[in-house]
């Protein structure tokens, strides 16, 4: 009923193959952008741009990322909070070494340079598979992260090791440091955004996504079939380094503005990440934005209300909190495995039949 | 599910801000995570104070002081959240995470708000040149390092020639910034520093103490936070270091750091820029006013500890603050360039101390334009195991300004020019 | 050089020891891995809230007092009792068993067949709703741990060995303590799983579910056995890291020291988990030693070299997977097309 597809045919291989085959989902998708671009920025304010939006925004290009290398080509990963903070590191050695170039050039740079430091301690995965793999990426969270805090030149030698973006503008407007706008902030955000989900929407219904799927499924048998597993993992761990790269520059230049890195891109960062995939759904980009709006939101949520509204002791809150985050994501385990993508899924099956189910 | 969600979403969003038309300073604590134990503290302390204010007085020059708490779990991203939420009505922010007052400095100065961050945060927001909006008084960590080397001088007959210290620091922005000060001390003074840098949380620090007890150094230094600081207390203890010359920052001198050793810590000693303990008549009206009715955050189970002690130190100057704004401004209804001008302006004598009921309990303050952060003086207190409770042993000290001011002039004049600021001229 | 020699021991020795505890968390890991599958990670998180209900018990403290406080206003705090140790421990072994019948019915249960990424991403959210729990049930203020075990310097073993080589050894005594009672556990955990019929019960589901079943053992009885015994062994890593640190939020993060040696040592291996440990405990000490003296290793970047322990760990893990992907100890990985 709310759900049609009468009278939407496909005479193409092309219309069949689209990311959007159906008429209404194209619509909703186009409202939906347009809303984020033309609405949002001018009704935006420093309250939800840093509460909300930017985070969730941020995130999700992690959860992309992440979402290649887990969900498409079945490579679990703990290191992302180690490959956000080579991000970090990078857009601000950039930034502050190349001040004349725009940040937008620095911050892809950024994300081209934790491609190949993905790439560098994606190579053991040719060897450790499943959980071996995943303790195997932490060292390169603990590592790469003490190496941050550790080695002077990385930080400007700077007396506490705290790095701090300087200003910078695109087209004119200031997208870091303090004197940028919350729209401004949103806007190169949702550009790199739209930017992420469209590559990596691309890039995982074509040839490279086809290769990782397989050696997700089944290595071997990938590689009988003809899929060079050392191109597949590495391609893997590369492109979603870049994402999770640009995350990184993002949370510190356009979020934070100010990093301290043991703190900004400690373990926890790489678990949020992992749930936001696990929670919206393995291989599904549609999934990285609902884990992130989810895991974004809730705790924000949750704040307001139990703080807020029933007027508890902050502490008790964030132990319910921690609670309700905990049983919330063992009891989505439980429901629904492959996360809320599949829900959404489920839900679209529920309405095109309404209201005359099977 | 989604709109419903969003509404949810919008509905706990509105909740949020407190539309109250009384002077707003929030407490953005931390009362949980890895520093829990320390922030409770030091939160209570923060909230009675100014509970305190509003029960006997009524608030300040009739204003009643709202302290809605935020909880930030010392992690940035929600300290940022919590700072938004609350920037509407909010005054003056103290976040008790040098991480945190870090991502606001350049925040407040746009938002016209005064950040508050006695003992922590960035050294050189001393400067009040550059950083028009943050204030630090009384001391600052480089502070610390000059007073807890002057203490060793003394103890040591006025000489650390050929001495050996080591810096057991807390590898993180707050752990590394006295390194620079020490390492011009040591210099100055002919004596070797040794870093031994342990990382969050640092409850593993044997190798720390290995090293430690083989290179045998005469003094050690702690700038640790958490359970760090028990844990390097603790092995201290096991490999027999004399507790006397082992001397800790401010923030490694609570009693929940050397409660759990138990005899052993007898003798530790660390800084202090305030007093700890009931013994001031300020209690006779605590007690009255806010623990006896019930109005203590968490019933009052704190009361007196340092870390209580330091939060309400923190609020007392912010409520002197806030005074001496409004008899500036000529107004009740301060807004937070009004507060700034009265932080520029503020004093806080010894008489000034004794009249609020807490004599001798701080140093004295006195901050102009180009000076945030007061005279950096600080003492040393010790520890006696047997009595439970920490005695001061030496009177408010001066750090070395010598070394400092340089210091500071380089690290400030780093960020002017990082940040595009022009050092606004204080005469 | 001599001089080197001798604290080059030291370090040595020392690093055998807190390989020992490290040792300690890993072993529950592999138990419940080998018998069911599930990496559990909340492994941690249980040592700090058997820690904590420890004390708890022996302090007499009002479970929720603070939950009750804020939603009804009362004032309640302690019961005003005591208990004693031993008993206290009893009663909290009894409390790890009943969580992990809980696990069993509310979360396992549930998810039996799923794919291991799922189970692990369970026991995290267990992980977090445990912390949660564990705080608002007895407060998250530090909390310190006295069940009567000594601490601090052996004197004895440093005189001895001051007398044999000149140099006098340092030895924690909480440390010996803890390497009896972690060589204790594992006998006993090996006589359990070799002579008794719940132990053999065990092996069989771990080596084949199917086959374990279709002989008519209960899975869901073993997986609860084994969750009580993890439960156990959690216990005694959090008294032995409560007592030296105080029972608090960050014993949670012993999971993560725990984890290198697990892969070192194999996620199935029992003797893999004690080797691991001491493997890993010997090696970051080591490495920390040479990186951090200003006469060896120290002076050689310009800056000091230091705290390397929690990646050091992980790098010498990985580094030695690449080699031997399923671990030192672990079952060779078989696959099939």
């Amino acid at each position: 009923m709310f759900y049609r597809e009468a009278g939407d045919f496909k005479t193409t291989y092309r219309d069949d193959s689209q990311t959007f085959p159906i008429r209404l989902d194209r619509i909703g998708y186009y409202v939906i952008l347009a809303v984020a671009v033309l609405v949002v920025p001018f009704v935006i304010n420093d309250y939800w741009a840093s509460a909300v939006l930017l985070p969730f925004l941020i995130y999700a290009i992690a959860a992309i990322g992440l979402n290649i290398l887990t969900g498409y080509a079945g490579q679990v990963s703990l290191g992302t909070g180690g490959f956000m903070a080579v991000g970090a590191y990078a857009v601000y050695k950039l930034m502050t070494s190349f001040p004349e170039v725009s940040v937008v050039i620095h911050i892809l740079l950024a994300g081209g340079i934790t491609a190949l430091v993905g790439i560098a301690f994606g190579l053991p995965s040719l060897r450790i598979k499943g959980f071996y793999l995943a303790v195997a990426t932490l060292a390169a969270q603990f590592f790469l992260v003490w190496l941050f805090n550790k080695v002077p030149w990385f930080y400007n030698y700077s007396a506490s090791g705290q790095i701090n973006a300087p200003t910078r503008t695109v087209l004119g407007w200031a997208v870091t440091g303090p004197a940028a706008s919350p729209a401004a902030k949103y806007l190169i955000c949702l550009a790199f955004v739209i930017f992420s989900a469209w590559v990596a929407r691309n890039l995982t219904r074509g040839m490279v996504g086809r290769k990782w799927m397989a050696i997700r499924d089944m290595d071997i048998a990938a590689e009988i079939i003809g899929v060079n597993p050392l191109n597949a993992k590495m391609t893997a761990f590369g492109i979603s380094s870049f994402f999770v790269g640009i995350a990184g520059a993002l949370l510190f230049a356009v979020y934070l503005g100010a990093a301290e890195v043991t703190e900004a891109f400690g373990i926890n960062k790489s678990f949020l990440v992992l749930f936001m995939v696990i929670i919206g759904g393995l291989g599904s980009i549609f999934g990285s934005f609902a884990g992130a709006a989810f895991l974004v939101l809730l705790p924000v949520l949750l704040k307001n209300v139990l703080v807020g509204a029933l007027g508890w002791p902050t502490d008790l809150a964030a132990y319910i909190e921690l609670m309700i985050v905990g049983a919330l994501i063992i009891f989505f385990l439980i429901v629904e495995p492959h996360g809320l993508a599949r829900l959404w899924l489920l839900a679209k099956e529920k309405l095109r039949l309404w209201p005359f189910p099977h | 599910m989604k709109t419903k969600l969003a509404a949810l979403a919008a509905a706990g969003m509105m909740v949020a801000a407190p539309a109250l038309a009384d002077l707003v300073v929030p407490n953005l604590s931390y009362r949980t995570g890895a520093y829990g134990a320390n922030g409770t503290q030091y939160a209570d302390g923060f909230n009675d104070y100014f509970t305190l204010l509003n029960e006997r007085d009524g608030g300040i020059g009739g204003e009643r002081i709202q302290v809605p708490e935020c909880e930030t779990a010392y992690n940035t991203e929600k300290g940022v959240e919590c700072y938004e939420a609350t920037k509407a009505e909010g005054l003056v922010y103290n976040p008790l995470s040098t991480g945190i007052t870090y991502q606001l400095i350049p925040k407040v100065g746009v938002d016209k708000k005064v950040l508050y961050t006695p003992g922590y945060g960035r050294t050189s927001a001393k400067n009040g040149k550059v950083f028009e909006w943050v204030f630090n008084a009384p001391a600052n960590y480089w502070d610390g390092a000059s007073v807890a080397v002057k203490h060793l001088l003394d103890v040591n007959g006025g000489s650390l020639e050929g001495k050996k210290i080591a810096l057991v620091y807390h590898n993180s922005a707050y752990g590394k910034e006295p390194i620079r000060t020490l390492q011009d001390l040591a210099e100055k003074h002919g004596f070797t520093l040794i870093e031994l840098p342990v990382d969050a949380p640092g409850q593993e620090q044997k190798s720390q103490w290995l090293q430690i007890r083989r290179d045998k150094p005469d003094h050690v230094i702690m700038y640790g936070w958490g359970v760090m600081n028990q844990a390097a207390i603790q092995e201290a203890a096991n490999i027999n270091f004399p507790m006397e010359n082992f001397i800790g920052i401010w923030w490694s001198g609570s009693d929940i750091d050397v409660l759990p050793i138990g005899a052993k810590a007898d003798g530790y000693k660390s800084l202090a820029f305030h007093g700890v303990g009931t013994d001031y008549p300020l209690y006779e009206d605590m007690q009255k006013y806010v623990i006896e009715p019930g109005k203590a955050s968490q019933g009052g189970q704190h009361v007196g500890s340092v870390l209580y002690s330091r939060g309400m130190y923190a609020s007392l100057v912010i409520a002197e603050a806030i005074a001496k704004a409004q008899e500036l401004a000529g107004t009740s209804k301060i807004n937070g360039e009004q507060l700034r001008e009265g932080f520029e302006a503020l004093e806080i004598t010894p008489e000034r101390l004794a009249e609020l009921g807490l004599p001798d309990f701080g140093p004295e303050i006195e901050m102009t334009c180009a000076n945030h952060g007061g005279s950096g003086m600080a003492r040393v207190q010790q520890w006696d195991a047997n009595a439970k409770k920490w005695n001061l042993i030496t009177e408010f000290t001066e750090p070395d300004q010598d070394i400092l001011n340089p210091l500071i002039a380089e690290d400030s004049e780093a960020y002017a020019k990082e940040a595009g600021i022009t050092p606004r001229d204080c005469n | 050089m001599m001089d080197q020699l001798f604290y080059a021991a030291e370090v040595i020795v020392n690093g055998l020891m807190t390989g020992v505890m490290y040792a300690l968390v890993a072993l529950g890991f592999v138990l419940i891995f080998k018998a069911s599958g599930v990496f559990n990670y909340a492994q941690g998180v249980l040592a700090l809230f058997a820690g904590l209900t420890l004390v708890g018990i022996m302090q007499g403290q009002v479970p929720f007092a603070h939950l009750l406080n804020a939603v009804f206003g009362t004032q309640l705090d302690r019961f005003g009792w005591t208990v004693p140790a031993l008993l206290a421990i009893v009663l909290t072994a009894g409390v790890m068993v009943l969580l992990a019948i809980l696990i069993e019915k509310l979360v396992l249960q549930h998810l039996v067949g799923q794919e291991p990424i799922i189970l692990f991403m369970a026991t995290i959210g267990l992980a977090y709703f445990l912390e949660g729990l564990g705080d608002v049930m007895w407060g998250a203020d530090v909390k310190n741990l006295d069940v009567g075990l000594p601490q601090g310097i052996s004197d004895s073993i440093e005189r001895v060995t001051d007398s044999w080589f000149g140099y006098g050894f340092f030895i924690d005594r909480l440390d010996i303590w803890a390497a009896l009672i972690a060589t204790a556990l594992v006998a006993a955990l090996v006589a359990f799983s070799q002579y008794t019929k719940q132990g053999r019960a065990m092996r069989a589901v771990a080596d084949d579910h199917q086959a374990a079943l279709s002989v008519g053992i209960s899975l869901r009885f073993i997986w609860i056995m084994v969750w009580s015994i993890a439960g156990f062994v959690a216990l005694v890593a959090g008294i032995m890291w409560g007592t030296k640190s105080g029972v608090q939020f960050s014993l949670s993060l012993i999971a993560l020291k725990a984890l290198p040696v697990l892969m070192l040592g194999g996620f199935t291996s029992i003797p893999g988990a004690i080797v691991g440990g001491l493997i890993i405990g010997v090696g970051e000490k080591l490495f920390e030693f040479v990186m951090s003296s200003p006469d060896l290793a120290g002076s050689w970047f310009g800056f000091t070299i230091g705290a390397t322990e929690n990646w050091f760990a992980y790098v010498l893990a990985l580094v030695f997977l690449v080699f031997r992907p399923q671990g030192l100890f672990g079952e060779r990985i078989i696959e099939r097309v």
